[in-house]
């Protein structure tokens, strides 16, 4: 019998089995931020551990980073866990893009451009949003501090066999309906914790249509729907977007790789626990009205009523999710009028997203009551936007243009919506409180977010691609 | 991480379902570089108001539901990012038990590391409890090793821990120690690589 990606890359990772245990897996690229590895480094140095891979880690800050002045960080709470890392770096010998490196970006973003993230690889980070790597055909996942700790020490993690979930979109997609729309659709059909307990390999025509970035996107959500990874087979998008990056190797050394990454491929008879089968026709461009991802309408829908609800739980979470937003039942996504914009984030801050974003902006005016910025998701990024003039075009339409960090996705630093007031954001959670106490996130595609950023509010972004092809 | 073995003591109701880590503790308090103290800042956003004081309708803050140990919750809680602040926070705040129907993955995995025992049970099992939790007084007692949880009304239940987990937990046991010993298995996979 034919076997997954996902089995392939499980077993040649073991290197402990025992009946009654999780399998002890190996870990091919550990990556650090500086929030959720503090304790792990000081857990270290009163055991007097050492980290015994250095090579297979990787550190850099993003998470609390300041975006518009990195010279000046008043936060002292915050600059104490930046510099902590930078120590903790330095006595471990792990290499760090720190602040003032040019390749530092989010985490999530740096890792594919590094070349670090390559096909068939174990992943890990102390961040949820680790399933980004999977576009590459690797298993990534999001640990806690402990097991930051256990992977520094052992370069091993302790990990009950996952099940497996197929999720196949066929067809075409619409002008205008980007990766972002793929996967909040899918998000609203099935719910914030279908994937639970399950690795996702995406597939079908759109997914192998997909750029690198794309794919990117639709895994970095992966975890929204609770899986705990989400992987696409990696093709020769995968291996032209890695060829020639900073830590692939090669010529010859490349062109073995790619034969062992080609091996990886889900074997045509491999069989899943379940399987999904969407069609690209039905997915419009999406609009999240609530405050988890799952509940998110198509931008021509209006936001359901209780009576769309079953349970008592359902109509319950509808309406302490309306009360927190503001916003009625039955209202028309395109009638939200929206007072920020952000795009950046892991999910959606990379030189094609903003490229995509731009192509919308070009010739236009932000609203003038909407506050607008980009954050892009590395400082690569954000070199080569300016050379394309990308930088430009935002400014000259009234955007702010920052440098690279996680901003406004979880406003640990100062990129903060104000209580009461409505954000369209390209990030990947619109919680409770996630952009700032009392801010209202409404999750959406760089289209979407640059539409909504010269319009005010929401608007059928599929009409303003008519004529320019998204990709 | 202390040992669990048994543990008797008040179970309160927290009838909310999809509770992130995001509300169990706000990024404003991930900054610092300890693992203690984060219990004062639990549920921060609906546990005070915007001008610091207790917010007096959340569940929390009522008088009834001070000092409990175990917290009945409803599905999928601990979803969204993998901070482990989260437990840290419950744990730091007493909470040493979660019972709800299902967990998200990851913070059921951190919940583990900490010596804070996620108890996922039957939805139905789970209302009646939401329901007796909501009188107070109302003790829970919570056997790791029998694997049961009971009430002294005649509620009872088992449930399923993975063996691994129950072993590690109920000998306060190191995990990179138990690692380390495996040793010798690293090294042979490491060099089988090259």
């Amino acid at each position: 019998m034919g076997q997954s990606i996902i089995e392939k890359i499980w077993e040649q990772h073991i290197v402990h089995q025992e009946e009654g245990k999780p399998d002890l897996l190996y870990i091919d690229l550990h990556l650090v931020h500086e929030v959720t590895s503090p304790q792990a480094f000081s857990g270290l140095r009163m055991k007097g551990r050492t980290v015994r891979r250095p090579d297979k880690t990787f550190a850099t800050m993003d998470h609390n980073v300041p975006t518009d002045n990195r010279k000046v960080i008043n936060d002292k709470v915050a600059l104490n866990q930046m510099t902590t890392l930078e120590k903790n770096c330095e006595e471990f010998q792990v290499p760090l893009a720190g602040i003032d490196h040019p390749d530092q970006g989010i985490v999530h973003v740096i890792g594919p451009e590094l070349g670090l993230t390559q096909p068939g690889m174990t992943i890990v980070c102390g961040d949820s949003h680790t399933s980004t790597h999977g576009a590459f055909g690797s298993i990534a996942f999001g640990i806690g501090t402990s097991e930051v700790e256990h992977v520094l020490a052992t370069q091993t993690i302790w990990r009950q066999k996952p099940k497996t979930l197929k999720i196949e979109i066929n067809g075409k997609r619409q002008h205008g309906v980007s990766a972002k729309d793929v996967i909040l659709y899918v998000l609203s059909q099935y719910g914030f914790d279908f994937g639970t307990g399950h690795v996702i390999e995406y597939t079908g025509e759109v997914i192998a249509d997909m750029s690198m970035e794309e794919r990117m996107t639709i895994c970095n959500m992966s975890i929204e729907g609770g899986a705990r990874a989400g992987l696409v087979n990696p093709d020769e998008t995968t291996f032209s977007y890695l060829r020639g990056r900073k830590h692939v190797p090669t010529g010859e050394a490349f062109d073995k790789l790619v034969t062992k990454w080609r091996s990886l491929v889900s074997d045509e008879d491999a069989t899943y626990d379940r399987v999904i089968t969407i069609e690209a026709a039905d997915i419009a461009p999406m609009v999240s009205w609530g405050t988890n991802p799952a509940m998110t309408s198509k931008v021509t829908d209006s936001i359901p009523t209780s009576s769309d609800y079953e349970t008592v739980v359902g109509k319950k979470s509808l309406e302490s999710a309306l009360k927190y937003m503001g916003l009625q039942e039955g209202q028309k996504i395109e009638d939200i009028q929206i007072q920020h914009v952000f795009i950046g984030s892991c999910t959606n801050s990379r030189l094609e997203d903003l490229r995509e974003a731009a192509s919308i902006i070009k010739g236009n005016k932000v609203h003038p009551d909407v506050r607008a910025l980009v954050v892009p998701g590395s400082q690569t990024v954000k070199a080569l936007a300016e050379e394309e003039g990308l930088d430009a075009i935002f400014k000259d339409a009234g955007f702010e243009w920052r440098d690279s960090g996680c901003s406004m996705c979880l406003s640990m630093n100062n990129d903060i919506v104000p209580s009461g007031e409505h954000c369209a954001s390209t990030s990947n959670r619109n919680f409770e409180g996630r952009q700032g106490s009392g801010a209202r996130t409404h999750l959406v595609s760089p289209i979407m977010a640059a539409a909504a950023a010269i319009h005010g509010h929401f608007v059928d972004v599929r009409k303003m691609v008519e004529k320019q092809p998204v990709r | 991480m202390t040992r669990f073995k048994t543990l008797k003591d008040k179970a309160i109701a927290f009838d909310r379902a999809n509770v992130d880590t995001d509300q169990i503790i706000p990024k404003q308090f991930l900054k610092r570089i300890e693992k203690t103290g984060f219990g004062q800042f639990l549920f921060y956003d609906w546990r005070y108001m915007a001008d610091g004081s207790l917010n007096p309708t959340f569940e929390l803050n009522q008088e009834k539901n001070q000092n409990a140990s175990i917290l009945i919750a409803n599905e999928n809680f601990g979803c969204g990012s993998s901070r482990e602040h989260a437990p840290w926070a419950l744990l730091d705040y007493g909470f040493k038990v979660i019972v709800a129907p299902s967990f998200a993955d990851i913070f059921h995995q951190n919940c583990l590391k900490n010596g804070v025992l996620p108890i996922a049970l039957p939805k139905e099992k789970v209302v009646q409890l939401l329901e007796k939790g909501k009188q107070q007084p109302y003790l829970l007692e919570v056997n790791l090793e029998k694997q049961t949880i009971r009430d002294d009304e005649g509620f009872q239940v088992s449930f399923e821990i993975d063996a691994y987990w129950k072993t590690m937990l109920m000998n306060g046991w190191d995990e990179i120690e138990i690692t380390l010993q495996l040793d010798d298995h690293i090294t042979a996979y490491e060099q089988a690589l090259r």
